[in-house]
């Protein structure tokens, strides 16, 4: 199994202590499609924040390719997730006054791989993307479908063991977020990447094979969806926009 | 973390983006340093000025006049005027063995001296061939009087600058020529040029110099005259010399020793010393100023520098995601800290030195000055090159921690 989570607690301290995590289990392997699926308040973020290392849980037990992510330094913490993750965010989180080329190289950078090098692979992956010529256009000049696609060839530039998409559609219109939604698949299909989604939209979870719902920060249903019929974009239930 | 291109094209990058900011932040420190610079420099061009104006003028000289004594005293009245004799150095040679030189100066004012038909109201002095070690001439023809000048008593003379330009107004060599000095002629020996602002009994370039013993014969001056001047020998007290002396002069004359006029003494290092005092105190004054000034454009950089990591949260929160470690953004802040804070200071070096060099070389210009530098050292640059690197990283450090502690998740939230 690439990911494992074994009775995974979290509780927010605060003025009121809120359990937001209540003994999670999970498991993934590698190559999978999968979204977790709830609705705001649900826990979902927090699942993602520590599936992502960007956040620490309080009891239980995750592993990734049997390394346990367990009071990790910051610096450790760093390394994983430059090396073994790759994120995609709603609202893209690219630096707005570095070119898309620059933004794709980041990872690298912090790497400490030449320049050069960084360079050549960044526009390999800018490529594989249609974004070759938008190489050196800043965030703010293009679409957001074209943004979303440079913080994907971003995600993927380390080669990381697994993609963690924070509802990758959340701010594209329909047409644009099925074209994201098909090239996330096609990367799981093609390139064998492990994905894992976060969404509440269903249209965006019908697209993965494998359809975790959490709730009240439990583990509800997890549905099989190889056929694809959960609910399709645009449909009644499925669309939230 | 090393130092390559992608560093500086992060905090060019960074800088750049907001101008006008960066432009007013670096302006704080780029005054700071212009100033300190400026204000050190023009002090030490002072310095060198005022120098200027005491140079060939030993420093450890004392000169010892003769005034009306202000108090009675053995039967004399008050009011009356001494003089010294050559009695008197003998007695101060043999008795204060802190005293190095001790030679005379006689002085007649207002001689009238001529030669081919032109003619000046020069101040003879009577000087003995030892008074160069007190004041060092600067000869531009011939020589100085010498030891056996004074002995055999010739009939020399030097002529002082302008004594010289008004009887010669060509500028010719005068050496070998004979001076008409009250009806006797001297032959000149030589021109002394120094023009210096520390001047006994009246201006060396309005002077006319012959040895001591041949002035005191021939103006009938019977070993006496005003003025006395000393050295003091290496090491010795300069104040225990002038005590001696002062008690051997009011003995012999009969001088009430607690008349403080009576005996007139300069003291050549306390000058010196008031002079080097006034600008040390200068110099901290420029130091407390200039560094104030520098602090304030440092804590400038450190409050921009923090309301810029506040801004940017959630591009270093971008930047930790995606797997920046805390000590990378740590010294990217301090870097741009730095960077900013050198390349401004920089500037305030470039632009000081700069006019520095203007100011000095429009105040050589002035003849009566000469050539002056206002510039500062290579070592003050170069310490104040690393001050700015030390405020740089100071000023970067409280911005720099709060940077580090951004956590991704903070980043994502910010929205």
């Amino acid at each position: 199994m690439l990911i494992e989570l074994k009775d995974v607690n979290k509780t927010y301290q605060g003025a009121q202590p809120l359990h937001v995590l209540k003994g999670i289990n999970l498991a993934i392997d590698r190559g999978e499609f999968v979204s977790i699926m709830g609705s705001s308040g649900s826990g979902k973020s927090t699942l993602l924040n520590i599936l992502g290392i960007l956040d620490n849980y309080d009891s239980g037990e995750y592993r990734i390719d049997g390394k346990l992510i367990w009071d990790l330094s910051e610096t450790k913490a760093a390394e994983y997730r430059n090396k073994m993750i790759g994120f995609i965010f709603q609202s893209y989180n690219l630096i707005g006054f570095k070119t898309a080329v620059e933004n794709v190289e980041l990872p690298l950078f912090y790497q400490g791989v030449s320049r050069h090098k960084r360079h050549e692979m960044a526009m390999e992956y800018l490529d594989k993307l249609g974004l070759a010529q938008w190489a050196g256009h800043y965030p703010n000049e293009m679409s957001g479908g074209q943004k979303q696609r440079v913080a994907i060839a971003r995600a993927l530039i380390t080669k990381p063991d697994i993609i963690l998409a924070d509802e990758p559609t959340g701010a594209l219109d329909s047409k644009t977020s099925v074209e994201i939604m098909d090239l996330l698949k096609e990367l799981n299909e093609k390139d064998k990447m492990t994905i894992i989604v976060v969404t509440h939209e269903s249209g965006v979870a019908n697209y993965t094979n494998r359809i975790i719902h959490i709730r009240d920060g439990v583990i509800g249903q997890i549905e099989e969806n190889s056929r694809h019929d959960a609910a399709a974009f645009g449909s009644e239930n499925g669309m939230l926009k | 973390m090393k130092f390559d291109i992608d560093r500086l094209k992060e905090i060019i990058d960074t800088l750049a983006r907001n101008r006008s900011r960066t432009l007013l932040t670096g302006f704080g420190i780029f005054w700071g340093i212009f100033m300190l610079l400026l204000m050190l420099g023009a002090g030490d061009g002072l310095k060198a000025i005022l120098n200027k104006n005491f140079e060939g003028f030993t420093s450890n000289a004392v000169i010892v006049g003769a005034a009306p004594t202000s108090k009675p005293y053995g039967g004399f009245k008050r009011d009356r005027q001494w003089e010294m004799d050559l009695s008197d150095i003998a007695a101060i040679k043999a008795l204060v063995k802190e005293a190095g030189i001790v030679t005379p100066m006689y002085s007649d004012w207002r001689s009238e001296v001529s030669f081919g038909g032109r003619s000046y109201s020069a101040n003879l002095k009577g000087l003995d061939y030892e008074y160069s070690k007190v004041e060092t001439p600067e000869m531009i023809y011939g020589r100085w009087l010498n030891e056996v000048d004074c002995q055999q008593e010739r009939k020399v003379c030097v002529l002082g600058k302008r004594v010289w330009e008004n009887i010669f107004p060509d500028g010719d060599d005068p050496c070998g020529k004979y001076l008409k000095i009250r009806d006797m002629q001297y032959q000149i020996i030589g021109v002394d040029a120094r023009n210096s602002s520390i001047n006994i009994n009246g201006s060396s370039t309005e002077a006319v110099v012959t040895p001591a013993p041949l002035m005191d014969k021939l103006l009938q001056k019977g070993g006496k005259f005003e003025i006395m001047c000393f050295t003091v020998k290496e090491g010795a007290e300069s104040q225990v010399m002038q005590e001696k002396v002062k008690s051997i002069l009011a003995r012999r004359h009969t001088i009430d020793p607690a008349d403080k006029h009576a005996i007139m003494v300069v003291d050549t290092k306390k000058i010196f010393s008031i002079v080097d005092n006034l600008f040390k105190g200068v110099n901290i004054l420029v130091l407390l100023v200039g560094l104030g000034t520098l602090l304030a454009g440092a804590i400038g950089v450190s409050n921009i520098m923090m309301v810029t990591v506040k801004e940017r949260t959630t591009e270093i929160g971008i930047r930790r995601a995606i797997g920046a470690t805390p000590n990378m953004i740590l010294s990217q802040i301090i870097t741009e800290s730095v960077g900013l804070t050198v390349i401004a200071g920089m500037l305030g070096i470039l632009v000081s030195v700069g006019l520095l060099g203007l100011v000095g070389k429009i105040v050589s210009m002035n003849p009566e000055i000469g050539p002056v530098s206002f510039q500062i050292g290579f070592w003050t640059a170069l310490g104040v090159l690393s001050l700015l690197a030390v405020l740089g990283i100071l000023a970067g450090l409280a911005p720099a921690i709060r940077a580090m502690n951004i956590k991704p998740v903070d980043a994502m939230r910010e929205e």
